[in-house]
C-alpha cells in the first residue's frame, strides 16, 4: 500500500484549472520527484496535499487514511509535512523560535529540546546562529533552516518544493546531501525540482508534470535517459 | 511631576486598547474598527454589576468577562464568515458591528449619560506632589498587564504560534498552528485588554454613554498606528507617547483647545515621515 496516493487532483483557481486530474503515489521508504517547467502545477500540487489550497475533485490518502478534507493543521500531526517553496521561514523570529515553531505539535518539552541539538548538529551554522534574527541568515542557511523546521514534527513523509531554488552550486549540492541522508534515517521523501537532474540522481521513480497533467512516469534512471525528458529538462 | 503622572496613566488605557488594534490587525489582517466599542460595553457591564452586588472587585471581572467573550463572538458571528473577503467588505462589517453595539447599549440603557461611582482612593503625596491613588493603579497594572503579555507573546507556545500566524498564515498552518484558534485567542485577549481600559477610562471621567467608546478607540488607533500597526512595542509606544501629549497640551492654557488637533497632526506628520510607524517593520509582500 502506498504511504502518500493522489488520485484524479483537480485544483482550480477561480475558473482557471491549474491541476487536470492527476494521479501518482509515493511509496515507504521512496524518495520520489516530481519534474515539469515553470507553472506546470508542481506548488499547487504540494499546497494541495497539506490543505493550503482547496482541492476541487479527487482524493488524497495518507497512510490508509482519506485526509482530502482533513484541515491542513491536523495533516502534520499524522506523520507528513513540507518545506515550502521559497523557503517561507518566519523571518522576524529568532533560529531558535522557527525550530520551536517546527516543533509545535510536540509536546515533549524534553525531546524537543534533544531534537533542537540534533539539527544544530546535523546543521552547524543553525547552532552558531540559534539567537540570530531568521530573516538575517543568508539564502543557503534559510533553506537549511527551512529544513531543520521541518524536521523537528518527526515526519514520516517529508515533502520538499524546490529546495535548491537560487542557490549556489555548492549548496546545491549540500542541500541534495542532506536530502540523501535523511531518507536514509528512514523518512520517505516527495521531492519538486526545477533542477532534473540532481532530482532524477537521487531518486527512485520520478513523475513529469506538464500544464496541470502527468506526461510521463517511471523509474528516475530511466527518464534521465528518456529522450524526450532529456531535450526538455536536461538541456542536452 | 503631576502632568506626567497623569500622561502616563492615559497612555496606559490608549496602550491597552490599542494593543486590541495591533493585535487584530497584526494577525487576522483586519482592522476591527468595533473595538472601541468594546469598552463601552465593558464599562456598563461595570455599571449594572455594581448596581447589583455593590462589589467593584465583581463588577470588574463580570466586565472582564463579558468583554472577552463579546469579542469572541463578534469575531465567530461577524468576523470568521469573511475570512478571505475584501478588506472592503470586512471594514464595512467591524463599522457595522460598531453601529449595532451602540444601539443596542442605546436600547437597554437609553442615550443619556449615566454617572457611576466607583471606590474613590484618594490622593497619596509623593515628593510634595499630590497624586491621586487612581493614577498609580492605572499605570502600576496597565504596566504590569502589559509586561505579562510582552511575556507571553515571546515565550509560550501561543505565543510565538501569534508571532508566526501573523507574518505568514500559510507556514503556520504547516506547522501544525490552528489559525482560526489562533485569531479567537487574539480577539479574547484584544477584548479583555479592553476590559481593563474601561476601568482605568471610569476610574478618571466617571460617566457612561453608548458612544463613550468612540473617542478613545480613535485615540488609541491613532496611537497604535503612530507605534506602527501590527506591533505590540509599537501600540504601547504610541499609547503612552500620545497620552502624555494629551495631558502636557491640556495643562498648558493656551494650546489645549487644540490637543485634539496637535494629536491628529502628529499622526500625519509621523504618517509622513515614516508611513509604517515608528516601530512598525517594513514585510516582504507574500505571493
Ligand atoms: N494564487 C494563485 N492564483 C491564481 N493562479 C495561480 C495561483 N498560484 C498559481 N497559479 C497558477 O497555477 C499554475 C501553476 O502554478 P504553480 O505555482 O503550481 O507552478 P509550479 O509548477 O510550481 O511553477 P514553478 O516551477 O515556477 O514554481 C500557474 O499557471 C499559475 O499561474
Ligand atoms: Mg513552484
Amino acid at each position: 500500500m502506498a504511504l502518500l496516493e493522489i488520485k484524479n487532483l483537480e485544483v482550480f483557481y477561480g475558473m482557471i484549472q491549474a491541476i487536470k486530474g492527476i494521479s501518482f503515489e509515493v511509496n515507504e521508504g521512496e524518495i520520489v520527484t516530481l519534474i515539469g517547467a515553470n507553472g506546470a502545477g508542481k506548488t499547487t500540487t504540494m499546497q494541495s496535499i497539506m490543505g493550503l489550497v482547496p482541492i476541487k475533485r479527487g482524493t488524497v490518502t495518507y497512510n490508509g487514511q482519506d485526509i482530502t478534507k482533513v484541515p491542513g493543521h491536523k495533516i502534520v500531526n499524522l506523520g507528513m509535512t513540507q518545506v515550502p517553496e521559497g523557503r517561507r521561514i518566519f523571518q522576524e523570529l529568532t533560529v531558535y523560535d522557527n525550530l520551536l515553531m517546527g516543533a509545535y505539535t510536540v509536546k515533549d518539552k524534553k525531546q524537543i529540546k534533544d531534537d533542537i541539538d540534533e539539527i544544530c548538529t546535523r546543521f552547524e551554522i543553525l547552532g552558531q546562529r540559534k539567537n540570530q534574527i531568521a530573516g538575517t541568515l543568508s539564502g543557503g542557511e534559510q533553506q537549511m533552516l527551512a529544513m531543520g523546521r521541518a524536521m523537528m514534527s518527526h515526519p514520516k513523509l517529508l515533502m520538499l518544493d524546490e529546495p535548491s531554488m537560487g542557490l549556489s552550486p555548492l549548496f546545491v549540492d549540500k542541500v541534495f546531501d542532506i536530502i540523501k541522508d535523511y531518507h536514509k534515517s528512514g523518512t520517505t521523501i516527495l521531492l519538486v525540482e526545477q533542477n532534473a537532474k540532481k532530482a532524477l540522481s537521487i531518486a527512485d521513480r520520478a513523475y513529469v508534470l506538464e500544464t496541470g497533467s502527468i506526461s510521463l512516469s517511471g523509474k528516475a534512471e530511466d527518464l534521465l535517459n528518456n529522450e524526450d525528458v532529456k531535450k526538455a529538462y536536461l538541456g542536452a | 511631576m503631576i502632568i506626567i503622572a497623569d500622561g502616563l496613566s492615559l497612555g496606559a488605557i490608549y496602550a491597552l486598547i490599542a494593543l486590541g488594534y495591533t493585535m487584530v490587525y497584526g494577525i487576522a489582517k483586519m482592522l476591527n474598527f468595533a473595538h472601541g466599542d468594546i469598552i463601552m460595553v465593558g464599562a456598563y457591564v461595570i455599571l449594572t454589576t455594581l448596581q447589583m452586588t455593590g462589589n467593584p472587585y465583581i463588577a470588574i471581572a463580570a466586565s472582564i468577562v463579558v468583554c472577552t467573550v463579546a469579542g469572541i463572538v463578534i469575531e465567530r458571528l461577524a468576523y470568521k464568515p469573511l475570512r478571505g473577503a475584501s478588506p472592503l467588505a470586512v471594514l464595512i462589517t467591524a463599522i457595522g458591528v460598531s453601529f449595532l453595539l451602540q444601539s443596542v447599549a442605546q436600547l437597554i440603557y437609553g442615550s443619556k449619560s449615566q454617572a457611576i461611582a466607583l471606590p474613590d482612593f484618594g490622593k497619596i503625596t509623593i515628593a510634595g506632589n499630590h497624586i491621586a491613588v487612581s493614577t498609580l493603579i492605572t499605570l502600576i497594572v496597565g504596566g504590569i498587564i502589559m509586561a505579562g503579555l510582552t511575556v507571553f507573546v515571546k515565550k509560550t507556545s501561543t505565543g510565538r504560534a501569534m508571532q508566526a500566524v501573523s507574518e505568514d498564515r500559510g507556514a503556520a498552518l504547516l506547522m501544525g498552528v490552528n489559525v482560526n484558534r489562533i485569531i479567537m485567542i487574539t480577539f479574547a485577549i484584544g477584548s479583555a485588554l479592553a476590559a481593563f481600559a474601561s476601568l482605568f477610562y471610569l476610574m478618571q471621567i466617571p460617566s457612561i454613554t453608548p458612544t463613550l467608546g468612540s473617542m478613545p478607540g480613535i485615540k488609541a488607533f491613532t496611537a497604535a498606528v503612530i507605534g506602527g500597526i501590527g506591533s505590540i512595542p509599537g501600540a504601547m509606544l504610541g499609547g503612552v507617547l500620545l497620552g502624555l501629549i494629551e495631558k502636557v497640551c491640556l495643562s498648558i492654557p493656551a494650546i489645549s483647545p487644540y490637543t485634539t488637533a496637535i494629536e491628529f497632526g502628529l499622526l500625519i506628520i509621523i504618517l509622513l515621515v515614516k508611513p509604517i510607524g515608528i516601530l512598525g517593520k517594513q514585510r516582504r509582500e507574500k505571493v
